[in-house]
């Protein structure tokens, strides 16, 4: 492939590439992001690539594994083009079904389409999905389109025209400016405006200095940045380059958390196809500008996500962080100036180029510009990546996108930001979602990990898991963050196993003002969050724990206890059979019974009873009533009760 | 040159571009607790003892005085409510694994700490890096270092290097504000080292 | 692991003491454990003193300082998951396995892990074995997919 040496023949190419493909032949889109991959998306793929040889159809349809869009759960994903039929849940077996009907004959599978929870409405087309409806998708609409292996697709919708524009029209104060006026605000974490950062590391009179892309995406529950470098690399890189060019950087770096195998390999190779088409390397489009990039992995450190720790990783040392008193956009990556943005930051920058920032600040709130890329999980129906302008409520996204609470069970709180996030209750729903008010509510939005609670879950042990993660986590340099965690694991442990007592609430506020306070970065310092959050909003659950050795959720395995109700039991004998403890005693027509001695508080009786006896139940906070006595336990059949 | 002017604790106090709050403080003769400090090694800033107020342009912070660079007009001060609270956890944290090492005793008199305040843990070590980064920037021998991190976090000897460079070395040992240095020494002493060295141990 | 082995890797990332982690990784990949040996020559070639060496492979959980099963189990305790109940997945797998998490059992079969997030939220609880995701787990499917691997 030739080098592309001018904005011009960037163009020229375009429509060259454009002009070989009909619009209106079919492209079967099949999402082959990790998610969909696990559910068998690579068998699909197969499947479809040997029958459309088959029946000859090649030269008309085109078949590509595409970039996640994010609705993982409904996995594998395939899109038709150019209607735009959407189906899920694919299997291999039902690809010839599909050529036939939908490919060669136009007519829909209504089997394999998305319902709407709800009205049960089909929905057909991508757009009717509810899922998708309230979405605006400004970052990750392509990931369904493009080949994510392929930098032709990236081109052909438009792909380093933004690149194009800022080398060949614009000068790079311009771009700063642009990017300043924008308001575009970090996406990974702390939310700092990118264009004051940009604009500290330009004016540092260091002339090496660096760009950085953290795609260490450490967050559990999070992975907006998985499908953005897993599907469309090129947009992050495209972003990357803008970037460096603006500050005068001609050295930028990948840092990928090395647990996205797939991620590694698709960023390696479109470093490589830019490489090739002479968008990156030197005198890039003809401009005299010079970048290059380089892939660094990262090694299982949720720490590594900090971005001065991420700095000192890539220096080849341990991750610890360093002090914030010199701020790294001055004195960063070996001591150099260096932006740091997150993958989603400069996914962003491309468009901003290209639509103006005129158009980036239309959409979002006074403080929040822009949308940003949720990654709604936990107890929620439609599972999986959520883009949506800010400004939007948590209660549209949580009940008109997510579907509301799965199973009937009633909402409890949506934890967002991470670890270092909190928890917000169902009388806060209606706050609009932006970095202060999220902030101001007690939590933050981090990298847009929301994951929602239910009525089963235990708030205490919420926070003894955050905690835990943390523990796990902490660099281990400084006092209030090492030991301060260590200490406050242990007394949420103790409260979670009902061994709490009077005066740990008091104690862990005041190891929580330490790390708050003391801590070195901002694990330290945002590790209270969930606990404090959690505190604030359900205090009460926190009392039952310590003063009744109760837990409200029923969640807390040494606080419940498993009992059969013996007026629902009819003996059927399902939990017996299925006990991996031998701890129910039991016949048919005998009411079965539970020997707490025995029990491991596996759930599995809860789990298989038929709902229509419900008769397990779980018991906190009061002892077990006695054994039903022996003469008691033979089920007689209600219509037929003579009375014993 | 002495360019730089600022508060603390009341007292005008000058200093020069690339001095730390600490090292002002102490030019000045005001004192501020320190625990993981050497004048011979970079400033670590783990303890976290060292905290200060500064106070710039209105705005408060606390930040550690043994890394955070002097300042004009600022003002700082070493002691109050929330600094002796802070510095009375971290003690009490401290305890729980090193109650009698003596510069915490001192400091625990000081704030008030209580040592039974937290669960005791079996490891006594502090975490002050003082043996590991006396032995990389000052004695250049890198017998020593630290494996894992968070809770897991340890200091241990190399025991190939150790066992040739420690025994006519060991000025490490007396930073070591608990003795856990001396104790893994004999540990790995009489565990790893060639048996022709432990004789040294013996000999003191 | 043989020495050109080692200093194959070493020249591939230029000798940089900076790519000491990248380094690392290829051979943790390669070999399935990092050998003293191996970190020994990595000391000796990339100028690096032996602690800063030894800091490294037990700081980040992607290395291993002893050989790793043939399987390596991760089970994911990432927010998501743990809140779809992946305690229970991680009991049964740790009496299917006979190890608990960190350990390689002595048939060095399997090697289990807690991960926190694979990016599969949505297909939570998550089970990957061998690099393959198992979403939707319920602890007798995961006995059931252990039961596959020799």
């Amino acid at each position: 492939m030739a080098r592309v040496n001018t904005p011009e023949e960037l163009n020229t190419f375009r429509q060259e590439i454009l002009s070989k493909r009909d619009p209106n032949n079919p492209v079967v889109s099949i999402c082959a992001g990790a998610g969909c991959v696990a559910s068998g998306a690579d068998e699909v793929i197969k499947a479809f690539e040997e029958e459309i040889e088959k029946q000859g159809l090649g030269a008309k349809v085109d078949t590509k594994g595409t970039g996640c869009p994010g609705f993982c759960e409904q996995g594998p994903i395939v899109v038709i083009y150019p209607e735009e039929i959407c189906y899920i849940q694919v299997k291999a077996e039902d690809v010839p079904e599909i050529i036939e009907k939908t490919i060669l004959n136009n007519e829909v599978v209504e089997r394999l389409c998305f319902k709407n929870p709800g009205t049960g409405e089909v929905a057909i087309h991508e757009s009717d999905i509810s899922f998708y409806k309230a979405q605006q998708r400004t970052v990750l609409c392509n990931n369904i389109k493009i080949d994510s292996k392929s930098i032709d697709d990236y081109i052909a919708l438009g792909g380093y025209s933004a690149l194009a524009k800022a080398l060949g029209e614009m000068s790079d104060v311009d771009v700063l400016e642009e990017v300043k006026k924008s308001n575009l605000r970090g996406r990974g974490g702390a939310g700092f405006p990118a264009g004051r950062k940009w604009e500290g590391s330009r004016n540092a009179p260091e002339p090496i200095k660096y760009v950085i892309v953290n795609a260490d995406e450490g967050d559990p529950g999070a992975f907006m940045d998985r499908a953005l470098l897993e599907g469309n690399p090129h947009s992050i890189l495209e972003g990357l380059i803008i970037g460096g060019y603006a500050i005068a950087s001609h050295e930028g770096y990948f840092y990928v958390r090395q647990e996205y195998p797939l991620a590694v390999i698709n960023i390696n190779l479109a470093i490589k196809q830019a490489q090739e088409y002479g968008l990156l390397g030197e005198n890039i489009l003809g401009s005299g500008f010079d970048f290059k990039v380089y892939v660094h992995q990262g090694a299982g450190a949720f720490v590594c996500g900090e971005s001065t720790a991420l700095m000192t990783s890539l220096e080849g040392r341990a991750g610890e962080p360093r002090p914030k008193y010199t701020r790294s956009n001055i004195k960063g990556l070996w001591n150099r100036p260096s932006v740091l943005n997150n993958v989603e930051t400069w996914a962003n920058v491309p468009l901003i180029v290209n639509k103006g920032a005129d158009w980036f600040t239309s959409i979002g709130t006074e403080s929040s510009k822009g949308t940003k890329i949720f990654s709604l999980v936990g107890k929620i129906n439609n599972t999986g990546l959520v883009e949506v302008p800010m400004g939007t409520t948590l209660h549209d996204i949580i009940y008109n996108i997510g579907g509301g609470i799965p199973d009937g069970k009633k909402f409890k709180a949506v934890q967002t930001g991470g670890p270092s996030g909190g928890c917000i209750p169902e009388d806060l729903l209606n706050l609009e979602v932006g970095f202060d008010e999220l902030t101001k509510a007690g939590s933050m939005m981090g990298s847009g990990g929301m994951i929602v609670l239910d009525e089963d879950t235990c708030m205490v042990d919420v926070a003894r898991y955050f905690i835990e993660f943390l523990t796990d986590e902490s660099c281990g340099k400084c006092v209030p963050c090492r030991e301060g965690l260590r200490q406050m694991h242990r007394i949420l442990t103790n409260i979670t196993k009902g061994k709490g007592k009077q005066g740990d609430i008091e104690t862990l506020e005041e190891l929580a003002e330490t790390a708050v306070e003391a801590s070195l970065c901002a694990l330290g310092k945002g590790a209270a969050a969930p606990l404090l959050s959690t505190l604030k909003y359900f205090r009460d659950e926190y009392e039952a724990h310590i003063n009744e050795k109760r837990c409200p959720a029923l969640a807390c395995k040494e606080l419940i206890s498993f009992y059969i109700d013996p007026d629902k039991c009819q003996g059927c004998g399902m939990c017996r059979k299925q006990c991996p403890a031998d701890a129910i005693d039991g016949d048919k027509k005998l009411i079965h019974i539970i020997d707490q001695d025995k029990c491991t508080k596996c759930g599995t009786c809860f789990e298989v009873c038929p709902s229509k006896f419900s008769s397990v139940t779980k018991l906190s906070g009061v002892p077990v009533p006695e054994a039903i006595a022996e003469d008691k336990r033979t089920i007689v059949k209600k219509a037929k009760a003579k009375g014993k | 040159m002495s360019d730089i002017q600022f508060e603390i604790d009341g007292q005008k106090v000058k200093a020069s571009k690339g001095m730390t709050l600490l090292d002002a403080a102490k030019e000045a003769g005001i004192y501020i607790p320190t625990l993981c400090h050497h004048e011979k090694l970079e400033p670590f800033g783990g303890c976290r003892v060292c905290i200060v107020e500064v106070e710039d342009r209105g705005w408060t912070k606390l930040v550690v005085s043994c890394v955070y660079p002097v300042q004009n007009d600022i003002i700082v001060r070493t002691r109050s409510e929330k600094i002796d609270r802070i510095r009375k956890t971290i003690i009490e944290l401290l305890m729980a694994h090193a109650p009698d090492a003596p510069a915490l005793v001192k400091l625990a008199k000081e704030y008030g700490a209580d040592r039974d305040r937290y669960e005791r843990d079996a490891s006594f070590c502090i975490h002050c890096g003082l043996c590991v980064r006396y032995c990389h920037e000052v004695a250049k021998k890198d017998a020593i270092g630290f494996v894992d991190r968070g809770i897991n976090k340890e200091i241990s000897f190399i025991p190939e290097i150790a066992a040739k460079e420690c025994p006519s070395c060991k000025e490490c040992f007396p930073l070591c504000p608990t003795s856990y240095l001396q104790a893994a020494y004999v540990l790995v002493d009489g565990l790893s080292f060639p048996k022709s060295s432990s004789k040294h141990v013996a000999e003191g | 692991m043989e020495i050109d082995k080692i200093d194959k890797i070493i020249d591939k990332h230029n000798c940089e003491a900076a790519s000491l982690l990248q380094i690392m990784l290829d051979i943790q990949k390669e070999n399935n454990w990092l050998t003293k040996e191996a970190l020994a020559r990595v000391s000796e070639r990339l100028d690096v003193p032996l602690n800063r060496i030894q800091h490294i492979a037990t700081f980040y959980k992607a290395f291993s300082l002893v050989p790793k099963g043939r399987h390596k189990v991760h089970i994911c305790v990432g927010t998501a998951c743990h809140v779809r109940g992946a305690t229970r997945i991680l009991d049964t797998v740790e009496e299917a396995t006979g190890i608990k998490p960190g350990e390689t059992d002595l048939d060095l079969k399997y090697s289990l892990e807690t991960v926190n997030c694979l990016g599969c939220c949505a297909l939570g609880p998550v089970m990957e074995v061998d690099g393959k995701v198992h979403g939707k787990m319920t602890p007798v499917k995961a006995a059931d997919a252990l039961k596959t691997y020799e």
